[in-house]
């Protein structure tokens, strides 16, 4: 750590220009910038060939002074885009793996290998690659297992980061843009994931396709005719599986590298967010510098969540397409279920009332499947794509956020997270509707019309007692800065008055807890009020805005200001006696308080 | 901006002088834009509290006690030497676990398992304790202070743009496209049409779908016949309460057998003739009903019969058919009653279609009527 502006690969470089073979000088300027003076190793002077070599062909002494230091906040939420972003590369290096062996063609084949039942079937090309994978490719079962795992990891890391900014406010001005590459993201993790999981051509896959054709057949105008040139024919066909595959291992991982890398470009441009804390500003990023600190601990993360991802293939079977045969159109597959970010589409689908189709004009409107399956996830993106605006036009904030909010302090925001998360949650379930009912021993019917009324009622009521926890929290917090934290000490006063002692919270607790700014509702501009942008009238826009705001910001508690402190340890109310819960205080002993503070002192 | 950054950037040592400054945290980035003010935030409030900046460095056990580091110099080794451990145990698993290929059943996915169990097991190791090994050796041994960069206001200053400005007006200025409409126009016309082909590359992608999802394989005298395992059905064979899995005869000759047997699926039901209701009974043979067994709704097999309440049960989205009331849907997603195949016998005693369907069979869509 004693020299930290003169980077490894800097130094006299520059001037070594015409010479022609810099390998077998000692004189190198990196050596000498290196660690501890090591100046003349074999290694050292290897080093700053390749630094000097690396900086006269691209200039890697400026990207390393720019670049190697950069400072990254750390917090362990910090990591669940790691995950997403790790399993991603697990994904791409596996799936390399599958593509060796894996043919996508669903010409008939007659199987021949080592599991005896299916031994002689006729099946396709396809399902019997996937077989031999499993079976007669050494280490080609645990791959295909790592390979769907990452996949189940990748999209839950995916959501659960998506959360994470959601609720820390992460997606406010500048990083609107890298939330919409996010949910575009988390959309095609999506696609990619059912894309795969209709490969093997096993009798799963093949009905999740025969849904798949299904929905196409439910758009409007044109739904027959998208079917049939996806399908390349009638369902299933021949050409679907040799299409599905160039999305899969083509078209959709360059897109995802190309968003990815986007992404990844944005958080770096942007610097990274940081939680309120003592000394972080949003004029400043506190944190540990990306080369060595960061850079190992990403790096050592990546190798734990390829490990974690391997034995979890090791330990547990999924998948095991064996069991299930060869597609066929005509066997029932009770209980299937397709992956699980799948399930809310699914549980939507089953909850769908059948009189939502109709017929007019000659024509069969099924909205039975469309609103499900494809306005419900259209409108969800929509909403989740323009969100960061809808904020920013109800609080009129168009500074840059960098310190993120704590989410009891955006009570609205986290109630409206929570209303989402429980509507997506009740999806899910529903999805499993038939589980559920064997499990309990209930009518399916009765699971699935409880279901509807809960996925209508019960995200607002999430709402609700959301908001109320964060305002309820906010308090305590105020509390806490007010009269300081209980420390089980009970004293008893000569006036035998017993009360617990509070003790003062020291001043950077206290700043986390009173940093943030409460939002003021918004009034809309009076009439005759000059100079108020439009001080002609009061338009729509402002009137929705100053709605909006109503909605978002009457509720809420204001942090603690140091009049308000002080006021509160002058009145006696301060650091002495229990107060605010009203536990083990009598309410008319004001005086034995005051004794308390002042003994406490 | 790389350059400002450089600059910008504080080693721990200097970090106390930027920081012990005590800026109010959240106004503080950099001059308001002109012009757009922040009425919900921007009030002065004198009275808020100040920012105590960061914390003292806490030093840990590694800092403080050479042999707390050396203990970690250690536990990494050790980390890594348990990786090298596994990467030989997933070696070994996978020259000696083999699977060969005249083990029975239950032998062959016992073998697998231990196969994918050991070499999985060597893997993880080999993984994981590599990324212990570094994240420990960053937690414990690198420097645990944390650094501080300063963050600068994305725009541009007013300069910048003004700058950007000019240069983008007198481009565009240069390349004349403002004065030369006629140029403007025709290139916008040309990359407007240039696309067309494109799309109509796409054209043979498939067949134009026609009348395709109304047809099916079954006719009049068609027979049926057991699915998967074949053979022609006497209604004799056939007690009340029984269920087949029917397909028309001759399908697997079909010129495209997958897609025929998509459409073609039948279940077959004999029901006591008093169950069915009269609809039902038209297309019956003796109280033998068949059904599609498409679900109405997305296209599942249905395939669930459940003797006592004579329902049908699709596995997909629990849609729920009355085969007694002509296979209405009681209950789930689909909203259209299974089609029935209507059913006689042949002369020599077994069961054929009376008809083909008389309606498309299947998930609803648009051209369906
Ligand atoms: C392939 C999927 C994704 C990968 C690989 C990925 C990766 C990452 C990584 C590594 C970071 C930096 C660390 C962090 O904040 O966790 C990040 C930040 C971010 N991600 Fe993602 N992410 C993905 C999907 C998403 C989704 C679905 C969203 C939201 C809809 C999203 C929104 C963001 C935003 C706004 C940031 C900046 C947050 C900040 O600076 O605090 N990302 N992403
Ligand atoms: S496919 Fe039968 S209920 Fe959905």
């Amino acid at each position: 750590m004693s020299v930290t502006d003169e980077p490894a690969a800097t130094g006299a470089g520059g001037e070594e220009i015409g010479v022609p073979d810099g390998t077998d000088r000692g004189t190198g300027g990196p050596s000498t910038a290196g660690p501890a003076g090591s100046g003349g190793t074999r290694t050292a002077r290897a080093a700053g060939a390749v630094g000097t070599f690396a900086d006269e062909r691209f200039g890697a002494s400026r990207i390393v002074r720019g670049f190697a230091r950069k400072v990254f906040p750390d917090h362990w939420s910090f990591m669940l885009g790691e995950i997403a972003l790790y399993s991603f590369v697990v994904l791409l290096i596996t799936g390399v793996f599958l593509t060796l062996f894996y043919v996508p063609s669903v010409a008939p084949t007659t199987y021949e290998g080592s599991y005896a039942p299916l031994n002689g079937q006729q099946v396709s090309e396809a399902y019997a690659s996937t077989l031999r994978l499993s079976f007669d490719v050494r280490g080609g079962l645990l791959v295909r297992q790592i390979h769907h795992w990452s996949a189940l990891v990748f999209a839950a890391a995916i959501l659960v980061h998506m959360f994470r900014v959601f609720f820390t406010g992460a997606f406010r001005k500048p990083r609107e843009l890298n939330w919409v590459v996010g949910v575009v993201l988390a959309l095609l993790a999506i696609f990619e994931g059912f894309a795969g999981y209709s490969l093997p051509d096993d009798l799963l896959s093949g009905t999740g396709l025969r849904i798949a054709s299904s929905i196409l057949l439910s758009i409007p105008f044109v739904g027959s005719y998208l079917s049939s040139f996806l399908f390349g024919g009638e369902f299933p066909g021949e050409a679907f599986i040799p299409r599905l595959y160039t999305i899969h291992v083509l078209i959709l991982p360059a897109v995802f590298v190309l968003l990815i890398s986007a992404h990844l470009f944005m958080v770096v441009l942007h610097k990274h967010t940081q939680y309120p804390g003592p000394g972080r500003r949003d004029d400043n990023v506190v944190g540990y510098p990306f080369y060595p600190v960061y850079l190992a601990k990403a790096g050592g993360f990546f190798f734990i969540v390829a490990g974690i991802t391997t034995l979890m293939a090791a330990v547990f079977t999924i998948n095991p397409i064996w069991a299930y045969g060869a597609y066929d159109p005509s066997p029932v597959t009770a209980g299937s279920q397709p992956d699980w970010y799948m399930g809310f589409l699914d549980g939507a689908a089953r909850l769908a009332p059948g009189w939502w189709e109709f017929t007019a004009f000659g024509h069969t409107v099924s909205l039975n499947v469309l609103l499900p399956a494809v306005v419900l996830p259209g409108v969800l993106s929509i909403v989740a794509i323009l969100y960061p605006w809808l904020e920013s036009f109800v609080t009129r904030s168009r500074r840059e956020h960098h310190v993120l909010d704590r989410p009891r302090n955006a009570p609205t925001r986290t109630g409206l997270g929570v209303m989402a998360i429980t509507f997506y949650l009740l999806l899910l379930v529903s999805g499993g509707n038939d589980i559920i009912a064997t499990q309990l021993h209930l009518s399916i019917n009765a699971i699935t019309v409880a279901l509807r009324v809960l996925v209508i009622a019960l995200p607002p009521i999430a709402f609700l007692v959301t908001k109320r926890i964060c305002l309820g929290l906010q308090r305590r917090d105020r509390d806490l800065v007010l009269h300081g934290r209980e420390t089980g000490r009970i004293v008893r006063t000569e006036q035998g008055e017993v009360y617990e002692v509070h003790e003062p919270i020291d001043e950077r607790e206290r700043w986390r807890l009173v940093q943030h700014q409460a939002h003021r509702p918004y009034e809309p501009p009076s009439p005759d009020e000059t100079g108020s942008g439009n001080g002609h009238s009061v338009t729509v826009r402002d009137r929705l805005r100053s709605r909006l705001n109503r909605f978002y910001f009457r509720d809420r508690v204001d942090p603690v200001t140091p009049a308000e402190l002080a006021a509160a340890q002058a009145s006696g109310h301060g650091t002495g006696p229990g107060h605010g819960t009203g536990e083990g205080r009598s309410t008319e002993a004001p005086s034995t308080e005051a004794a308390g503070t002042t003994t406490e002192r | 901006m790389t350059d400002d950054d450089r600059r910008d950037a504080v080693t721990p040592q200097q970090r106390q002088e930027p920081d012990s400054g005590n800026a109010p945290a959240v106004p503080a980035a950099g001059p308001a834009p002109a012009g757009e003010p922040e009425p919900p935030e921007g009030q002065p409030v004198p009275d808020r509290f100040e920012d105590p900046g960061l914390p003292e460095h806490r030093p840990r056990s590694t800092d403080r006690d050479p042999r707390a580091a050396r203990r970690a110099e250690f536990q990494v080794a050790a980390l890594f030497s348990l990786s090298v451990t596994g990467t030989l145990l997933a070696l070994a698993a996978y020259y000696t676990v083999q699977v060969e290929d005249d083990l029975g059943v239950a032998e062959l996915l016992g073998r697998l398992r231990l196969s994918t169990l050991l070499l999985g097991i060597g893997l993880f190791l080999a993984l994981f304790c590599v990324g212990a090994g570094v994240v420990h050796w960053a937690r414990r041994l690198m420097p645990g202070e944390e650094w501080t960069e300063h963050r600068h206001v994305l725009r541009g200053s007013d300069t910048d743009r003004a700058e950007a400005r000019r240069i983008l007006a007198d481009g565009a200025a240069e390349s004349g496209l403002g004065r030369r409409p006629l140029i403007r126009n025709t290139l916008v016309g040309a990359l407007a049409l240039a696309p067309l082909p494109a799309i109509a590359l796409l054209r043979d992608t498939g067949p134009l779908p026609e009348d395709s999802l109304s047809r099916t394989f079954w006719r009049a005298g068609l027979h049926l016949v057991r699915d998967p395992e074949g053979g022609r059905i006497r209604p004799d064979d056939l007690v009340v309460g029984s269920v087949v899995h029917v397909m028309p005869e001759g399908v697997d000759e079909a010129e495209h057998p997958l897609e025929e047997r998509a459409k073609a699926a039948v279940l077959v039901i004999r029901l006591d003739p008093e169950d069915l209701d009269q609809e039902s009974l038209g297309g019956a043979h003796e109280g033998i009903v068949a059904y599609s067994k498409i679900c109405t709704h997305m296209g599942c097999p249905v395939g669930l019969y459940e003797q006592q309440t004579r329902h049908l049960l699709c596995p997909c989205h629990q849609s729920t058919f009355d085969v007694s009331r002509h296979c209405q849907v009681i209950f789930g997603p689909a909203k259209r009653p299974l089609p029935q195949l209507p059913l006689t016998v042949d002369p020599e005693g077994y069961l054929v279609a009376a008809d083909g369907f008389r309606e498309a069979v299947g998930p609803s869509f648009w051209e369906r009527g």
